[in-house]
């Protein structure tokens, strides 16, 4: 079972996925579960402290390999994404059933799935972008599945340009770090982490860095496009934005955190904002009533959680980094799902309006209670574990009270949220609700079930993942070995002490939880100076900016806009080629008749277009002047170049023609003297510069070393005698690509950019 | 632009420029010719067929939108690079299978140069056609 052959088979199985959840069956969890039973394999290799490695060549001439590797910590990854896909799909091929665009909903979320793996898994930077970025994209097209809505589209696109300019950010840091490393290998990289983190671009790298990890994790200030994102349907919020995709800043972080983990600036960093993000996401979790934005915010302050343990130096805080994860992976999602199954059910999520559905909904109450247990971190569930770890970590520090501070508010707010979810909707006096409630079926109870069951099978019995996948994980985010053994139970221990105040704290927060809501909610600043609406300030200032610029050149007249353009050229080749004394001619020696004769036939077609009177004319008169180029090219010997010339002229001549019937061009010339006169001039110099431009190229002696290699090594390396078609599909085939992808986005740009033309158009003429 | 002369004389032009841009592209990594030739050939027989007969006709003429041709272009061009990745070459590193009759995969991604630039050139056109 290699690692490449489990990444390919789930991007391959997009689109058998697409089509089976087109029709909603549940067969699509087949996927995920067998991609988690394939990762099962990797298991029995983790306690020895064995790393699977696998190299492919990808990019050998920028040393780029595509890299997998399977440690503790991308194995833990790799087992969450699968095994809460299983979850996730069963759960979406009931919750979904009948929705529409089902099967590019299901091939989107299978690549996104792809993706994650590919990011965790990959072993080098390059590879590690280009899946993280995916990730973004499928995030993207998965948030935004009801196009049609403007809330939907708004928060699609903040979601995408946040956790996008996050990545650029990284990518900025991978290129630094690689080229400080000589290497773009994650292995090789943590192996001379000492050297890198004592290198005086340090720094750099690590704000590069933490600044993508920041956004994609949604940490304060960059949180807000995670609870927008709830506008998504609720399979892809459990998924991707409590279990998956925000977890791979955190995963970038403790991947790194072996090279910088002694740095100054990246404790301060993580810790701060960490801290800070804990605190803002535990506030704003209190004034909210949707449960699906309760939850969402209750995930920043997770996520704020995990990235102030990764920014704490030591092995209890890799160890709590680890447990903390999984332990939150599993409510969450089981939480998420229910929060689903209960807008499903009452056709509502609104929990004030929500209450007493336990007799309606038992099966589901009791999922609920068992996945707010953990959440609250009540024993014997694995989120007690987990809690007593974090409040450890806070307490080992020496003098650092304040951290036990926000991580005591962060935990109250848990069990505050958890109480609202597991016993404000299903306890008390029952509401009416919208539709008349009722347990779901199989497909979507079996995931929750399965998720709540975890957390209290793993808090009963640790040892089931201790040694084989907790320890493991916290070695590789430590960057050394350790020995450590997972209890439920440490005896009666400060934190113990700070676990019985949480919970005390939380009962009463949730008691008065009804009067601070409204207290919270009340305070209107934070709506309207808050980080949402910055960024609604920053697309505006942006737009006005386009807008501004978009103005200053574009006049709406096309022949100012085209006059501007050609004397710029003009003006930048004309005083470069003069100032930089590149000024001269060639001989004229060797022309031969038949150039001459073309020169005329060009000669006299320019002076045709120029004297054309109407716009048909025009064309045909440039068309001319076209074919004559295209005729010179075959008399210096490159028919290719001549036949896509004539190719191009006859094409444009069609298309111009066709443009021409549907434009108001007028029959007649109809611009005044001086306008004439004005148009002249700018044609008269960007004519002159061009021919200047062109002769002193010419005069310049000719570097054949290209050509001679091409010549030379067509044939027995790329099997063909057409020069330039080799150049194009096999020496530079990837510059091709990328001129095609243009072409391509050009193409669509336009005919998006000319439709909406015609349906304003239309609407003038109703 | 409903012209009577275009009609007919089109019909002629699309059998034979759609013939000869394949020939273009077939025989192009050897004499002149190549994908982006033979699709401009291509889309200029198209485009000649369809600015007497409007829009509704090109749609009925591919079978397609141009976008779907630009697209189909793409993952062609874009898949005859992963061959090498099987024999541990970089990617795009075109093989010659079939070296007695010159059949690699440089011309996999030359039909996906022809078909994005016949949808390209098709997407413009598309919007000033007559409905």
């Amino acid at each position: 079972m290699t690692i490449v052959a489990l990444v390919a088979f789930s991007f391959l199985s997009a689109p058998l996925v697409g089509w089976a959840g087109g029709r909603s069956w549940p067969l699509v969890a087949a996927v995920p579960l067998l991609l988690f039973a394939g990762f099962c394999f990797f298991l029995p290799i983790l306690p020895a402290g064995e790393v699977a490695l696998e190299t492919y060549r990808w990019i050998p001439a920028l040393g780029i390999d595509a890299a997998f590797r399977v440690d503790g910590l991308s194995l833990t990854f790799a087992l969450l994404i699968c095994g809460i896909g299983t979850a996730v799909f069963l759960y979406a091929s009931s919750y979904l059933k009948g929705a529409p665009r089902l099967a590019r909903f299901y091939t989107v979320l299978t690549l996104f799935m792809a993706s994650m793996l590919g990011a965790v898994l990959a072993d080098n930077l390059v590879l590690l972008v280009v899946f993280w970025e995916l990730t973004s994209l499928t995030s993207f097209l998965l948030i935004g599945y009801s196009p049609e809505r403007a809330d939907t589209r708004r928060s699609a696109q903040q979601g995408f340009l946040i956790t996008v300019a996050g990545g650029l950010a990284m990518l900025a840091g991978v290129i630094l770090l690689g080229s400080l490393a000589g290497t773009f290998s994650i292995t090789a990289i943590l192996e001379q982490a000492e050297v890198i983190a004592a290198h005086p671009t340090a720094p750099a790298i690590i704000m590069l860095f933490a600044a993508g990890a920041f956004a994609k994790s949604a940490q304060a200030p960059l949180h807000a496009w995670l609870a927008n994102a709830m506008v998504a349907p609720t399979p892809v919020s459990a998924y991707l934005h409590s279990a998956t995709m925000v977890k791979l800043g955190v995963y970038l972080l403790a991947r790194l955190d072996p090279v910088f983990s002694a740095h100054a600036l990246w404790i301060a960093l993580l810790t701060g904002f960490g801290a800070l993000t804990m605190l803002t996401g535990a506030v704003l979790a209190m004034r909210e009533t949707d449960l699906k934005r309760v939850l969402a915010y209750s995930t920043i302050v997770s996520l704020g959680t995990l990235v102030m343990l990764i920014g704490i130096d030591g092995e209890l805080a890799a160890v709590a980094v680890v447990i903390f994860l999984v332990v939150h992976a599993l409510y969450k999602a089981c939480l998420f799902m229910v929060a689903g199954i209960i807008d499903h059910a009452t056709g509502t999520r609104d929990s004030s309006m929500l209450g007493g559905l336990r007799r309606h909904m038992p099966i589901t109450a009791g999922v609920a209670l068992l996945g707010a247990l953990s959440m609250a971190g009540l024993p014997p569930f694995i989120g007690f574990a987990a809690k007593e770890l974090v409040y450890e970590t806070g307490l080992e520090l020496s003098g650092s009270w304040v951290l036990v501070v926000v991580a005591l508010v962060a935990n109250v707010s848990m069990v505050v949220v958890a109480a609202i979810v597991a016993i404000r909707c299903f306890y008390g006096d029952l509401s009416a609700t919208p539709k008349a409630a009722q347990d779901p079926g199989f497909a979507m109870l079996a995931g929750p079930v399965v998720l709540a069951a975890l957390g209290l099978v793993f808090g009963a019995m640790p040892w089931l993942i201790s040694d084989s996948l907790i320890v493991p994980a916290a070695s590789a985010t430590a960057g050394a070995p350790l020995d450590y053994y997972l209890t439920l139970w440490h005896g009666f221990t400060p934190m113990l002490a700070l676990s019985v105040l949480t919970l005390a704290l939380g009962v009463m927060t949730y008691r008065r939880w009804d009067g601070l809501r409204l207290k919270l909610a009340a305070i209107t600043t934070i709506d309207l100076w808050g980080p949402d609406r910055a960024y609604d300030g920053l697309m505006n200032g942006l737009q006005r900016l386009a807008a501004w610029q978009t103005n200053l050149i574009q006049t709406g007249s096309m022949r100012v806009y085209v006059g501007r353009t050609l004397l710029t050229i003009a003006a930048a080749g004309g005083i470069t080629l003069v100032a930089r004394g590149g000024l001269v001619l060639p001989s004229f020696a060797d022309s031969f008749v038949p150039e001459i004769a073309i020169a005329v036939i060009l000669a006299v077609a320019a002076l045709a277009v120029v004297r054309a009177r109407n716009f048909v004319a025009g064309i045909v008169a440039a068309g001319l002047v076209g074919f004559a180029v295209a005729l010179l090219f075959l008399f210096q010997g490159a028919p290719d170049l001549a036949f896509t010339q004539f190719s191009v002229e006859a094409l444009a001549i069609v298309i111009m023609l066709a443009i021409v019937g549907r434009m108001p061009f007028r029959e007649h010339e109809y611009r005044s003297k001086p306008q004439r006169r004005r148009d002249r001039w700018v044609a008269i110099s960007i004519g002159l510069v061009a021919s200047l431009l062109m002769l002193s190229v010419l005069a310049q002696p000719f570097d054949d070393r290209l050509s001679v290699f091409f010549r030379e090594t067509a044939v027995p390396e790329a099997h063909g005698r057409n020069l330039v078609n080799v150049i194009l599909v096999d020496f530079r085939a990837i510059d091709t690509l990328g001129e095609i992808v243009v072409l391509g986005l050009a193409a669509i740009a336009a005919a998006a950019v000319l439709a909406g033309m015609r349906r304003a158009k239309q609407e003038e003429r109703q | 632009m409903n012209s009577m002369i275009l009609r007919a004389t089109s019909r002629l032009i699309l059998p034979a420029a759609l013939i000869f841009s394949v020939y273009v592209l077939l025989r192009g990594h050897n004499e002149p010719g190549g994908g982006f030739i033979g699709g401009l050939i291509a889309a200029a027989g198209i485009a000649v067929h369809a600015i007497p007969r409007g829009r509704v006709s090109l749609t009925q003429l591919i079978f397609a939108s141009p976008k779907t041709y630009i697209g189909t272009g793409l993952v062609i061009a874009l898949a005859s690079g992963l061959p090498a990745f099987w024999l541990a070459q970089p990617y795009l590193m075109h093989q010659w299978p079939f070296q007695a009759i010159a059949l690699g995969t440089t011309l996999i991604f030359d039909i996906g140069v022809y078909l994005v630039v016949i949808g390209a050139v098709l997407s413009f056109l598309f919007y000033y056609l007559e409905e």
